[in-house]
């Protein structure tokens, strides 16, 4: 009976579990229980809901990544992209109110996806360089549509980040929400599953009468859309919108999809293991705050943490 | 008193190589229980039995790529232990793989000589004398025409399976296992590539040859070991028994007619029609029909321009002139999605490289070039979608019978078995089947032929693409030829032998 129920959400695999599959979840735990033995203050009410709100931006822009990831392709670009998102509903909020200048932003973001996808899937190039190049340019349109900071005062500006429900931010909520719809999407749309089989094999797909440009386009375009949704969050819990926003986070996004099992270059993937890498994270992040490791050795442990991912999916492939 | 050394007969000299008592499970499978085989000087001793039998499975044990459970390798009658693919090619054993195995962006030469590049002074790469060992090995191999400056990737399949050999014979080896080495070879090169086996041999290499086509094992094998379900059913001289008595051994059970019988052909309605069809540097002038209900095959060797022809007729590539119709509309596909919509599917021959899509289910390959049936404004539904794989899996006898699966964990003739699902899943009036069972097992054969014969007897027409001779007269009603871009034969079913087509197709005969 259960089994027959998980079958209409869950994807047609049969439940073996392998290592890559279990990895998030015991990467998981295993930060988990390194946090409890080095501090008291990971487990704390006040810090919980910290992390959960420090870890919305990442996880929107994370799960973008990974759909981007299963056509094997990349998106350097997300971070340009928080950027874009961010200015654009700070700086529209207070003409157009929080709902349309929302509305925008995420568009603008969807509609750098697009550019991304069609110069890749049209000209058959490599996302690494094409997305290398536009997160140049995307930045530059930032920079063009404003030199400084920007506050608005629209009364509500703050909600977006900032409201909780419950003990947890409405941040989170929409995240989550978002992953639900991914989750659906790649699993029970014709375009979803597509997008998978794309990242195994290409030209099966293309023989198959599917469209692989429109269907690699739709993926870029999620991945801009919400990396620009993650910048509005972001300006909103911030309260200042910086056209400086989001440099970087390319780098923790992918180690997010990493850590969660993904494979660079196709063929694996899943919504749940992304979910875990954007927890895992970013209690790695909040754990070497709590600890007062400086900045720098932060980015230390957390390229080691990533390389550490790498590592264990490779050896679980060879056995 | 002496012994006469010449007429002691190979077979009680001691073996170069020999297995015995080799055990080997993957998980629940038991790949191999309990193997016997003994390879010795100056012999081709080939390796038969259905896919999944274990052929795969004792050649990777002893090249070194894998290691036995349990059991002994014995090398000039001592123990031997090998854990890599390294200590395999110390002892001499060289093994031409399948699949190719080609670095394609290096050139002819590096390839061949693969880490053993000639050095000069200072360690530098001593590229005159590489070009000209490398261009040694393919002189003996009788391919002095390939270019040892190539990159492998400007070869032909047929070329890169020459490289292939010629990588695994640039050391002499002492034992050297050949894997279906013909699959990509046309006629021509296959009586080359014997000739050079037979050279080989006499010179005292040890030769172990694994292939489905039987008639190469009577022609070239001196000795044969038949598996069935990883036990060796048999071992004997070639020459102490027939085909069927070969076949009886690998499947457990008498083969009655592999190919269906003769329908009479229904109407005279033509279904496909092809006039003046053209594609710059592949073929031209191609005109023919494909009656409905009609199974039309196409021979022709390697580079005749058969494949081309079938991926221009898909919209897979665009052809340069002519004219098509199916069932009376004029349609040029540009792209397999209109092709598609317009009812023809494409098999193609490659099925690892455009066929599936390994890593996800059985029931998503089946049903990947028709989701727009299985799902409404874009949602699938689930239970449509499985219930049309599982009909598909009943319908071709997939084994095991699970939808769920990995297709990349089923054999090769189920895998095809998957393939060929998906294109009857979308309903087209014209199948195009390119080498539809290309290293694909009897058994599995079998049931692949009976469900063309079921669509065909439904008035879907098929384009039956092959180079297995057999297979082309038992299947046909009618068989076109193709040479060097050209049809330049027709013959009807009653008509078409073996030599026939051959001849046709090599330039021998005069039209």
């Amino acid at each position: 009976m259960i089994k027959t129920a998980l079958n209409r959400w869950v994807p047609t695999f049969e439940f073996r579990p392998s290592w890559r599959s279990l990895m998030p979840i015991v990467c998981f735990l295993a930060v988990l229980m390194v946090g409890a033995l080095f501090t008291d203050a990971l487990f704390t009410e006040r810090n919980v809901s910290n992390v959960m709100r420090q870890t919305v931006a990442n996880g929107m822009i994370a799960l973008g990544m990974l759909v981007v990831i299963l056509t094997g392709g990349i998106d350097l670009s997300v971070g340009s992209v928080v950027a874009l998102g961010g200015v654009l509903f700070a700086g529209l909020a207070d003409q157009l109110g929080i709902a349309p200048a929302l509305a925008l932003a995420v568009l603008a973001g969807v509609i750098a996806g697009v550019v991304n996808g069609t110069i890749i899937s049209r000209f058959n190039l490599q996302p690494f360089i094409v997305t290398l190049a536009t997160m140049g340019v995307i930045r530059g349109v930032v920079y063009i549509y404003t030199e400084s900071p920007i506050s608005p005062a629209h009364p509500s500006f703050r909600e977006l980040g900032a409201t909780l429900v419950g003990p947890v931010s409405l941040g989170m909520l929409i995240m989550l929400g978002c992953y639900g719809c991914v989750s659906f999407f790649l699993n029970r749309t014709a375009t979803g599953r597509a997008i998978v089989a794309i990242g195994g094999n290409a030209e099966a797909v293309r023989l198959a009468g599917i469209d692989v440009q429109r269907t690699v386009t739709t993926a870029y375009a999620i991945s801009g859309g919400l990396s620009a949704f993650a910048g509005a969050i972001l300006v909103s819990r911030l309260g200042i919108a910086q056209p400086s926003l989001g440099s970087a986070y390319e780098l923790d996004a992918i180690a997010a999809c990493v850590i969660g099992g993904a494979i660079l270059g196709g063929g694996g993937g899943s919504v749940i293991g992304t979910l875990l890498g954007v927890f895992t994270l970013g209690i790695i992040n909040n754990l070497l705050n709590l600890l007062d490791v400086k900045s720098f050795y932060q980015d230390i442990v957390k390229g080691a943490v990533i390389i550490l991912a790498v590592l264990l999916v490779a050896r679980s492939k060879r056995s | 008193m002496t012994r006469w050394s010449g007429v002691e007969p190979m077979d009680t000299a001691a073996p170069v190589l020999a297995v015995t008592g080799i055990i080997k499970t993957y998980g629940a499978t038991r790949a191999l229980r309990g193997v016997d085989a003994a390879f010795h000087v100056g012999r081709v001793h080939a390796i038969v039995g259905e896919n999944g039998a274990g052929k795969s499975t004792l050649t990777r044990i002893v090249t070194g790529a894998t290691t036995a459970d349990a059991g002994q390798i014995l090398m000039d009658g001592r123990p031997v232990v090998m854990r890599a693919p390294l200590d395999g090619q110390r002892m001499g054993i060289r093994m031409v793989h399948q699949h190719h195995t080609l670095a394609l962006n290096l050139s002819v030469t590096e390839n061949i000589l693969l880490g053993r590049l000639p050095r000069a002074r200072m360690r530098w790469i001593a590229w005159g004398e590489a070009h000209r060992r490398a261009a040694a090995v393919l002189e003996e191999l009788g391919y002095p025409s390939i270019g040892v400056n190539r990159l492998a990737h400007s070869l032909t399949a047929a070329q890169r399976q020459i490289v292939e050999i010629a990588k695994a014979i640039a050391v002499e080896p002492r034992v050297l296992i050949m894997d279906e080495p013909t699959a990509a070879l046309a006629h021509e090169d296959i009586e080359r590539l014997f000739g050079f086996v037979r050279r080989l041999r006499d010179r005292g290499t040890s030769i172990i040859y694994i292939s489905h086509r039987l008639d190469e094992i009577f022609q070239l094998a001196d000795c044969v070991t038949v598996l069935r379900d990883g036990a060796v059913t048999g071992s004997l001289e070639t020459a102490a028994i027939d085909k069927a008595g070969l076949v009886r051994m690998m499947v457990g059970r008498p083969l009655q007619d592999l190919y269906p019988p003769p329908r009479a052909v229904g109407s005279a309605r033509v279904a496909l029609s092809v006039r003046g069809l053209a594609r710059a540097g592949a073929f031209e002038d191609v005109c023919f029909d494909v009656g409905k209900g009609e199974i039309v095959g196409m021979y022709g060797l390697i580079g005749s321009g058969r494949t081309e022809i079938a991926r221009c007729l898909y919209g897979a590539d665009r052809a340069t002139a002519g004219e098509i119709t199916l069932d009376g509309i004029p349609l040029i596909p540009k792209s397999p999605r209109e092709a598609l919509r317009a009812g023809i599917a494409l098999l193609t021959e490659d099925r690892l490289g455009d066929g599936l899509v390994r890593g996800m289910s059985v029931c998503d390959n089946i049903t990947m070039a028709s989701m727009s049936a299985v799902s409404r404004c874009g949602v699938l539904n689930r239970t449509r979608q499985r219930q049309r794989a599982e009909h598909q899996v009943r319908a071709l006898a997939i084994r095991p019978a699970s939808i769920e699966r990995d297709v990349a964990t089923l054999s090769g003739g189920n895998q095809q078995k998957v393939v060929l699902a998906k294109w009857l899943l979308t309903k087209a009036r014209l199948l195009i089947l390119d080498e539809p069972t290309r290293g694909v097992d009897i058994g599995a054969r079998r049931d692949i032929y009976e469900a063309i014969a079921k669509l065909l007897g439904e008035g879907m027409s098929v384009l039956l693409i092959s180079s297995d001779l057999p297979e082309v007269i038992g299947m046909s009603d009618r068989v076109l030829v193709m040479r060097e871009g050209r049809l330049v034969g027709e013959f009807g079913r009653a008509l078409a032998t073996e030599e026939l087509l051959l001849a046709s197709a090599s330039g021998l005969s005069n039209e």
